[in-house]
């Protein structure tokens, strides 16, 4: 099909329209799915596919994920929809300890094929509890996989992907992203595999990996450094449990310096992980140690200006990128020092 | 569906009746084989015994059909057998053999047999109960008639996904029972320390659930409340409540010196065992006389004892497994 313009949430709904439409055992749970929630992001679905299918939930994140769970593991394919990700606390003990285990703890007898939907990050002043980036905690759970989408595109194919994965999948959906239009194909061809990082942009000087909405922030870094003869080059990861690492270090083999970046703090963080990654398995490629460019070590603050600096914008990416080509190549220093 | 001289008690026939003493008999013998193995050193772990608690198990699961889901906590080596779940691939899986039902990664309190539709025990609190939601969502989304029942203690009630579970079921009028074993002990401490509550049924009144609390030594009286629920349930009526008050014979864990309770209350609770109970009231009844009881539990011992054999002679839990069935 031909690709047509659209927002990432209409892409979100098409792709679950898409899922609902192909397989009966689809049902979708979440609070006031109904009337699309605050985004709007399920409107309609219901007078499409009806009231059995399409439930709208009590305030009652905990007994709602092991509810789907527990259907997942009788056969249905369920989407639960998390409000705002910050929201996935209470509902932890089932993702954590039965979603993500179930498959190990049965020695395969059981397969959880769950999709949870988590609109997430900081944008619009929501303040602490409406805001935060927590997919580290998430992706550090063997049994949960994990994807985030910068593009309508990829909303629409991951998520389609997550629906048929005979796992337990974490989609997270970026607030700031959710009306931002680009060209979405509909179809089986447009399903993208959830373990799959892309290039967005090609580069030869550096290279930027990130994710969710600081993908976006990364190519407006690109294009302020092009501006001064630096091409940098900007990975989406797109899947962050499973990682496709193999992307990242070739992409650093060719370029020898690395930047994450990220919007979750940085401690702790998946920037790490992917600085470990680079450092276990591309060391020789590097000149210059592995930046990280993340939130600082806060809660997410309300007001906006406070808001603002906490995010990481295309300015800091763009000085983390500069300082890796600052540094003197540490190979060449050493062939001097060894004179 | 229920036989026709339901609601519930005792079967009728001798058969019937028998076939329900011994399968509690071979709950008591599977668990003091555990706890054997246990003291010997073949089993290792955390492992929460059920002994007294028969009747509950028995008597709920005796009434389901194929189709129907099962959902335990940490103390359901019991449920499972009661599901007829294989003995000799539970023990393995709770010895951490490579015959057992995960192969050795699930363990005592992670029970799965799939087959006969155990479908997890779990080792938090409460997270069972919102677990079975969901097998009663699937069945009523199907339309297949299908019972869900979760099984859990008294130390459960006071969580949230109990209370959000009990809201969510009677909401969505879901096919599910709630068995609450109220053995009076959550963990090392009487349920008084933890809740003001006495009967745990009252609960379900607030969420619009029928319930009922009923003698949980008693197979009959527990036959009879689960009959009523399960037939609630099959017809779309809603979600059930059975309180059970029942008594575990043994520590919280094994190794549990249980030095908070003392031994009057232990000594009153044997007394009342509900494996003897049972076998007096069939004889009494003229259905299994004392010799037919005594050969069933030679029977079940000697299954046990069987199974045991068999999971030693087993190989451990192989390494090669360490890192399978992560994902698909």
């Amino acid at each position: 099909m031909t690709a047509t313009e659209i927002r990432m949430v209409d892409a979100i709904r098409e792709a679950m329209r898409a899922e609902l439409a192909a397989d009966p055992s689809v049902v979708l749970l979440g609070e006031d799915v109904s009337v699309g929630g605050p985004f709007g992001a399920t409107k309609g679905l219901q007078d499409e596919f009806g009231a059995a299918r399409i439930r709208d939930t009590p305030i009652s994140e905990a007994a709602v994920m092991g509810l789907a769970v527990g259907a997942a593991a009788a056969g249905l394919r369920p989407i639960v929809e998390i409000m705002f990700m910050d929201f996935a606390t209470l509902a932890l003990d089932q993702l954590v300890n039965h979603a993500a285990k179930l498959r190990y703890m049965s020695g395969g007898q059981l397969s959880i094929p769950l999709t949870v939907r988590m609109q997430a990050g900081a944008s619009g002043a929501f303040g602490a509890h409406h805001s935060q980036s927590l997919e580290a905690w998430l992706a550090h759970v063997p049994g949960l996989k994990v994807v985030a989408a910068s593009t309508p595109a990829d909303a629409y194919g991951l998520l389609r992907a997550a629906i048929r994965d005979p796992d337990p999948v974490v989609v997270i959906e970026h607030r700031a992203l959710y009306w931002g239009r680009g060209p979405v194909e509909t179809g089986e061809a447009a399903i993208v595999p959830l373990a799959s990082a892309v290039v967005r942009r090609p580069g030869i000087d550096a290279t930027i990996v990130s994710w969710s909405r600081m993908t976006v922030t990364a190519l407006a870094a690109a294009d302020l450094l092009a501006a001064e003869g630096i091409q940098a080059e900007v990975i989406d990861l797109r899947g962050l449990q499973p990682m496709d690492t193999a992307t990242v270090l070739a992409s650093v083999r060719r370029t020898g310096r690395a930047v994450v970046a990220h919007e979750a703090v940085g401690f702790g963080g998946l920037g790490a992980e992917v600085a470990a990654r680079i450092g276990e398995d591309a060391f020789d490629a590097l000149r210059a140690p592995v930046e990280r460019v993340a939130a600082p070590f806060t809660p997410v603050p309300a007001a906006p200006d406070l808001e603002r600096a906490f995010v990481p914008d295309a300015a800091a990416i763009a000085a983390a990128v500069r300082r890796t080509l600052a540094r003197p190549d540490p190979r060449r220093r050493s062939l001097e020092e060894g004179r | 569906m229920l036989d026709a001289e339901t609601p519930g008690a005792l079967p009728r026939d001798p058969a019937g009746a028998l076939a329900l003493l011994e399968r509690m008999q071979l709950l008591r013998a599977f668990e003091e084989k555990v706890a054997e193995l246990y003291a010997s050193g073949q089993v290792a772990g955390l492992v929460h015994l059920a002994i007294g608690q028969e009747a509950t198990a028995v008597g709920v699961c005796g009434l389901l059909r194929p189709g129907d889901t099962v959902y335990g906590g940490h103390r359901s080596h019991g449920h499972a057998l009661a599901t007829g779940a294989d003995p000799e691939r539970l023990l393995a899986e709770i010895a951490g053999r490579v015959s057992g039902y995960a192969r050795g990664k699930g363990g005592s309190m992670h029970l799965v047999a799939a087959d006969t539709g155990f479908v997890t025990a779990t080792g938090v609190v409460a997270g069972n109960i919102s677990l079975a939601l969901g097998g009663a969502f699937a069945a009523q989304l199907r339309g297949t008639g299908g019972v869900a029942v979760a099984f859990f203690g008294d130390g459960a009630g006071q969580s949230g996904q109990f209370h959000e579970s009990l809201n969510l079921a009677a909401l969505w009028r879901l096919p599910v029972l709630f068995v609450c074993e109220n053995n009076g002990y959550a963990e090392f401490s009487p349920l008084s320390a933890h809740t003001g509550v006495e009967r745990l049924a009252t609960h379900a009144a607030t969420y619009g659930i029928p319930a009922v609390t009923v003698d949980g030594n008693d197979l009959g009286a527990v036959r009879e409340a689960a009959a009523v629920a399960i037939q609630r349930a099959r017809r779309g009526e809603g979600p059930s409540f059975v309180e059970c008050l029942t008594y575990r014979l043994r520590g919280h864990y094994e190794g549990d010196p249980a030095k908070y309770r003392d031994r009057a209350e232990l000594a009153a609770w044997r007394a009342k065992d509900p494996i003897e109970r049972l076998a007096g009231r069939l004889a009494d009844a003229g259905l299994v006389d004392a010799e037919a009881a005594a050969d069933a539990n030679r029977r079940a011992r000697a299954i046990i004892a069987a199974a045991a054999d068999a999971v030693l002679a087993s190989g451990p839990a192989p390494a090669g497994d360490l890192t399978t069935d992560v994902t698909a």
